[in-house]
């Protein structure tokens, strides 16, 4: 049937919608907010790519998924062979058909972007992705590769250890990870809420790594528990995928009044420790009015998580314009239909208290735009005299965070940079022979995508270097 | 899993357990704790790490259960498990060679203090102890305290044991004879009294070092809600503490921080079965 359709007709095709759940419902529960695609829209979305010859969708995206083919699969129906193309190049596509900035990457570069709307490449991921999912025993079986009898140590379970693992577990390596949490996945699980990816899928992925033989040891906080030196005598080879796991504070008064938490508290405590469900006993502040300062994806993750926490008014305070945003754009629309509310150009200058020594409020300063700064964005100045007070009881700092001093701290001779980031080559090759990083411990705050890019490359080099080892 | 293997009630509700973790009994030092996750959906609980067996692979935690998690981890019987422990966390205690140092523990802070105290005599300081507690049933390892202490002075509330009083009766005897004096102060128990150490040595200018025991879920520094001032500084207890200078720290926002979730506390042990409830003995922090 799809050989018939030609360009024109492709063409003709409109962007499917990805069926949502009602923002006045959703805004009360934890449920997912995008509800997947029927397979009906999946396919005829899949019509509408031209497989051009240039395929800039593939070079738009960092772990390089055959987006082409697998869409072509999809469009014939074939469910498996789209499955068994998109899992050769992606290890985790049900989450990054969830959270990755397709808009950015592969969509951006779309060809049908030029004239109307690219391809929805990130539903259709998702859609085989959740299909492979509810369907193991259709895919085909993975052989389990001959050992080599060679081990590596992989630190920290989030989106570039759990590639990494995969990789190297599908290359015979043998693996465990090392994970400082009680539970996997890092940031999949502790950063992003259920309504966005819904923490059955972070353990289907963690299971089939299992099942490829990958070890997970939880509860082991490398630098504490286990030194990274100590690790290089027991492994062949070291990963270190950490994350960003210390946040910016703002450094204004009043930030240890009660009512204040950094994003990571705040999201923590809502999805690893589960305190939005009422049988768990994890205490959170639940704000009537929450003030949330940045505008990240993190920013919109907090906001919207308070809402669901039954907030009456929950705020986004930005120092810039939309514009300059860092959240997708998909996120920043869904957080206005769930009503959430942005003050911008606006940055908070102090958090004030009540006699009890709990939040009361927010003092914000006034912003403009100035002239653009190193990033390209147009800077934003004060504007002298101009303030204002926000009525609020809880306020969540979701301004950044940054490189976690704890393992680097104890491997003294791990070359890192200024903001103690761990240095890297193109492949994730550290200054220690043996010893490979990648993900927000390299990058500082970045996406999950790139982490896992981080987590395919860094493996090719790995096995590069034990291979040479020999 | 942690398997428990030893538990023992040694006064009301404060229990010891000696739990199977070798990987944290090889890297302990004394001064640093572990957070327990009892069961999946549970709080996580700093716990200071009393004492560690290396060769065996156990660490020996003191726990008082003060709410549902607590409550939970104390009644694990041996042979159970607890799901997850994480550590060893926090800064080791440095320990120096002052002279003559007192080692003051209250409640449960006797616990923690006891590794402190050891390895300060093992150092070479001679060391006289202050335990503190309502009464005679709250005072713990005394005896254990005992066998490397030059003195070991005791005080309760109801004066069931040793002298009627708190802990800094004891201490200012101490301080006002010359040839006791001491040369540094570790205070270790309820926030109240570490203050009132703290007030009490500051016009002498004895160096006070307190370990803090604030509100945390991580323990590795990512989340910040441990957060405590010290001096003019911001500090996270987990990676910079738990123990600091006691004349430095902020109180009074220690506390106010605990008290952040008393509601919900009390609200969660309300809807505890009775019999449990009944368990829990109120303890100010």
């Amino acid at each position: 049937m799809n050989k018939k359709l030609t360009s024109k007709d492709r063409m003709a095709i409109e962007r499917v919608k990805m069926p949502e759940q009602d923002p006045k419902r959703r805004n009360s529960n934890f449920e997912e907010v995008n509800q997947g695609l029927t397979e009906e829209q999946a396919i005829r979305e899949a019509q509408r790519c031209l497989l051009c010859k240039t395929r800039p969708c593939v070079a738009g995206c960092p772990v390089r998924v055959r987006i082409p083919e697998f869409i072509a699969a999809l469009a014939e129906g074939d469910l498996p062979e789209a499955a068994r193309i998109l899992l050769e190049e992606n290890t985790l596509p049900a989450v990054c058909g969830r959270v990755c900035p397709q808009e950015t990457q592969c969509e951006k570069v779309c060809v049908r972007g030029s004239k109307g709307s690219p391809v929805a490449i990130g539903y259709l991921e998702r859609f085989v992705a959740d299909w492979a999912l509810a369907h193991p025993e259709k895919l085909p079986k993975e052989n389990k590769p001959e050992p080599t009898g060679k081990k590596v140590a992989i630190v920290g379970s989030g989106p570039a250890g759990l590639t990494i693992a995969g990789e190297l577990a599908r290359m015979g390596h043998a693996v465990t990870i090392f994970e400082a949490l009680h539970d996997t996945g890092g940031v999949l699980r502790y950063g992003i809420p259920e309504f966005r990816l819904p923490k059955r899928i972070v353990d289907i992925e963690v299971e089939r790594l299992k099942n490829l033989g990958v070890e997970i040891e939880c509860n082991v906080v490398v630098g504490k528990t286990v030194t990274l030196e100590e690790l290089r005598e027991e492994f062949d080879a070291v990963f270190i995928g950490n994350g960003a796991g210390l946040p910016i504070m703002l450094n204004i008064d009043g930030e240890n009044l009660k009512g204040v938490y950094s994003a990571n508290e705040y999201l923590t405590r809502v999805n690893l420790m589960a305190a939005w469900r009422e049988d768990v006993p994890t205490p959170i502040i639940h704000g009537k009015r929450v003030a949330v300062i940045g505008g990240g994806n993190t920013a919109m993750d907090a906001v919207r998580t308070s809402k669901r926490l039954g907030a009456e008014r929950s705020i986004i305070v930005y120092r810039r314009t939309e514009v300059e945003m860092p959240a997708r754009n998909e996120e920043i629309q869904h957080a206005k239909e769930e009503g959430i509310e942005f003050i911008l150009l606006a940055s908070p200058i102090e958090i004030l208290g009540d006699e009890n020594g709990w939040v009361k409020g927010l003092l914000c300063q006034r912003m403009k735009l100035g002239e653009p700064d190193a990033s390209g964005r147009r800077r934003p100045v004060p504007i002298e005299g101009d303030t204002f007070v926000l009525d609020v009881d809880v306020v969540v700092n979701a301004i950044g965070t940054r490189a976690n001093p704890l393992l680097t701290a104890t491997a003294p001779d791990l070359k890192l940079n200024k903001w103690g980031n761990i240095e890297t080559d193109d492949n994730g090759a550290t200054s220690l022979p043996g010893v490979f990083a990648g993900g927000d411990i390299v990058r500082g705050g970045a996406t999950v995508i790139l982490a896992m890019g981080d987590g395919k490359s860094a493996a090719v080099a790995i096995d590069k270097y034990l291979n040479q080892k020999n | 899993m942690f398997e428990v293997l030893q538990n023992d009630m040694l006064a009301p509700n404060v229990h010891r357990m000696v739990i199977r973790a070798p990987r944290i009994a090889k890297a302990r030092q004394p001064g640093q704790f572990v957070i327990v996750h009892p069961e999946s959906g549970g709080e996580r609980i700093p716990l200071t790490i009393g004492d560690a067996d290396p060769q065996a692979g156990t660490i020996t935690l003191f726990i008082q259960a003060v709410g549902a998690s607590t409550l939970k981890i104390v009644n694990t019987p041996v042979g159970d498990s607890l799901r997850d422990i994480a550590g060893p966390l926090g800064k080791p205690t440095e320990i120096e060679k002052w002279g003559r140092v007192a080692c003051i523990g209250g409640g449960l802070g006797t616990a923690v203090l006891y590794p402190l105290a050891k390895a300060l005599a093992d150092a070479g300081n001679e060391v006289t102890t202050i335990i503190g507690g309502r009464s005679k049933p709250f005072i713990i390892l005394a005896d254990e305290l005992k066998t490397f202490s030059k003195e070991l002075l005791i005080a309760t509330e109801d004066g069931s044991l040793g002298q009627k009083g708190f802990v800094t009766n004891v201490l200012q005897e101490l301080i006002d004879a010359p040839d006791k004096r001491p040369h540094a102060v570790f205070a270790i128990g309820p926030v109240p009294m570490m203050r009132a150490v703290a007030e009490q040595t500051r016009p002498f200018g004895i160096k006070t070092i307190v370990s803090l025991n604030p509100i945390m879920i991580d323990g590795t520094g990512m989340c910040g809600g441990c957060r405590v001032k010290v001096g003019d500084e911001t500090k996270f207890a987990c990676v910079d503490g738990p123990e600091f200078d006691g004349h430095l720290v902020d109180f009074g926002l220690l506390m106010d921080r605990l008290s952040m979730y008393r509601e919900t506390e009390a609200k969660i042990l309300s809807e505890l079965p009775e019999e449990l409830r009944d368990k829990i003995i109120k303890v100010k922090r």
